[in-house]
């Protein structure tokens, strides 16, 4: 068995009357992508807030290699290897592609320079081949908003790229992009996250992508892991397809 | 960077060569340009913040400690040099803009400005009220320094001065270039775009805030001691709100995308109201006010912004 990356353990927490985490505990191994899937309002995007430290669990811990983070900010958590890409990509706007990820790669560096160019900066080279492997070089000196949501969502993953972390989650990689383009985003990105060798946690509602591209996945419900196991078993289980998948 | 670098550098240095001569044919024009660029070198202060989209309606604190920083060495230290001033003016509002600095960059727009200006009235205050050490409104009058030791008769020093603020601007400018094209400065615009973003990079923006504050403090810092030794006075007025409101408005008048947009803003700012309290004494507060409802609704951008709109319609063209 591959070594423990994150460890969730009683994981709780809730909004008001709504219980969005009730006794979460689970475990993210090295190497594998672990599809979460679960209808809306399960409980999936907090439990991602909850790992990186954006919400604190109101019980309950997150560790990280034995570490545990728990009451860390997100800048802490980020800095040991844990980065996270978005359901609507988070980029700056206002900036080139390249620079965005030249700002990524100067965090990463911890390269705060007042004085030295950004892009004069060594990762220039690097950054542009991460730009290549998600396949968007051709927009690198674009700013970033002018990118259509199906490209901008390929630099918000490879910004998380950029800081070369160990496991990389993400909140429904391909929502907002067309349908016809799925499956080339997916390839991309799962070709890019072996390359790097970075494991993976991803959101997704399409039944197509966690069976293509998952090496295990949990089902969400009310705030609580239903099932958890291979894809194959778990999406021919009656009570997913039910509730999950709607049939 | 095509938002900053769109200024021709023609214009640039045209206006250096008008700034540098002008007060040669007209000698009484050697002080009210080296005030422009003075209060340049502090708005200067304000765009770099402006990156990062946040608005200090307190800034006159910064530019107030440098000019007392002056003052008061010539109240109780005695005959000063200009080389001193403008290593102590610009050190004191630096260490003022980490400790005030700590407190704000926890905040963000309005509260941000609104917190900016809580602290520079509590500034004023004391200047205004510890009478015995300050004059109280009557402010402390600065005594003409020597510069590395030479002292110069009026009619020399105010081109020395002159010329020392020329050449203040084009270092400052430059640094501060090279400052918003740097990691810490395009971070610094980051916390406009998207703050949430950066935290997830492993960034903290309070720090990153924080950098840009200093810095901009001693842009202030550094304006004031120019600007107190210009006018050879230092008065409460300096750290006063209006003050600050007058940064914040040549900000806008000249453009926060350029450093060469404080400058125009500051000269064209000092230029009308040097020109309308000559001719409508107490109309000048009217004509800047209408200067700028123009400049909002029709040039966005502020002056600086102008060079951009009108290459636009050729660069569009295929």
């Amino acid at each position: 068995m591959s070594r423990v990356l994150i460890s969730a353990r009683g994981l709780k927490i809730r909004f008001g009357g709504v219980i969005a985490a009730d006794g979460i505990d689970l475990d993210v191994f090295e190497g594998e992508n672990l599809a979460i899937i679960g209808p809306n309002g399960a409980g999936k995007t907090t439990f991602l807030n909850m790992t990186t430290g954006y919400l604190r669990p109101q019980a309950g811990t997150v560790s990280f290699l034995g570490q545990e983070i728990t009451a860390l900010p997100p800048r802490a958590i980020t800095r040991l290897g844990i980065a996270r890409a978005f359901q609507i990509p988070q980029l700056f706007l206002d900036q080139t592609v390249i620079e965005n990820m030249m700002i990524a790669a100067a965090a990463q560096a911890g390269e705060l320079s007042a004085f030295r160019h950004l892009l004069d900066l060594p990762e220039r080279e690097e950054m542009e081949q991460l730009l290549d492997l998600v396949g968007v070089r051709a927009f690198a000196e674009r700013k970033a908003f002018e990118l259509p949501e199906g490209q901008r969502k390929l630099v918000d993953i490879a910004l998380a790229l950029a800081l070369k972390p160990k496991v990389l989650l993400m909140d429904e990689p391909t929502s907002g992009v067309a349908s016809s383009e799925k499956l080339e985003v997916m390839d991309i990105l799962t070709a890019a996250l072996r390359r790097t060798q970075v494991s993976s946690v991803f959101v997704e509602h399409d039944m197509d992508m966690v069976e293509r591209y998952a090496h295990r996945v949990a089902v969400w419900s009310s705030g609580k892991i239903q099932f958890v196991g291979p894809p194959a078993e778990i999406l021919a289980n009656d009570e997913v397809k039910r509730t999950v998948i709607g049939i | 960077m095509s938002a900053r670098s769109s200024v021709p550098r023609i214009a640039v240095l045209l206006a250096v060569l008008a700034a540098a001569l002008l007060p040669v044919l007209m000698p009484s024009w050697a002080t009210l340009v080296t005030l422009i660029l003075a209060k340049g070198i502090v708005v200067l202060g304000i765009i770099i913040l402006l990156q990062a989209g946040q608005v200090s309606f307190g800034h006159a604190m910064f530019f107030g400690a440098g000019a007392y920083a002056v003052a008061f060495w010539g109240k109780y230290v005695g005959a000063g040099d200009l080389a001193l001033f403008l290593v102590i003016g610009p050190l004191l509002a630096m260490a003022l803009g980490a400790l005030v600095g700590l407190f704000v960059v926890r905040y963000r727009e309005i509260f941000f400005g609104m917190l900016n200006l809580a602290f520079s009235m509590v500034l004023w205050s004391l200047l205004e009220k510890l009478y015995h050490y300050t004059n109280g409104a009557d402010g402390i009058r600065v005594a003409r320094p020597t510069l590395l030791g030479m002292a110069f008769t009026p009619e020399v020093f105010q081109y020395v001065l002159l010329y020392l603020t020329l050449g203040l601007v084009l270092v400052v400018s430059y640094g501060v270039q090279r400052y918003l094209d740097s990691p810490l400065g395009h971070m610094l615009r980051a916390i406009k775009s998207n703050e949430t973003r950066l935290e997830y990079l492993g960034v903290s923006a309070r720090r990153i805030l924080l950098v840009g504050y200093v810095i901009s403090a001693f842009l202030g810092g550094l304006g004031g001691v120019l600007v107190a030794v210009a006018q050879q006075i230092a008065t409460p007025e300096f750290a006063y709100w209006t003050k600050s409101g007058e940064f914040v408005f040549i900000a806008i008048l000249g453009g926060a995308a350029n450093a060469a947009g404080a400058f125009a803003g500051a000269a064209v700012f000092e230029f009308v109201r040097f020109m309308a309290a000559a001719k409508l004494a107490n109309a000048w507060q009217l004509i800047l006010g209408i200067v700028l409802i123009v400049i909002i609704m029709y040039a966005p951008n502020g002056l600086i912004g102008l060079f951009r709109q009108k290459k636009k319609p050729a660069g569009a063209k295929p």
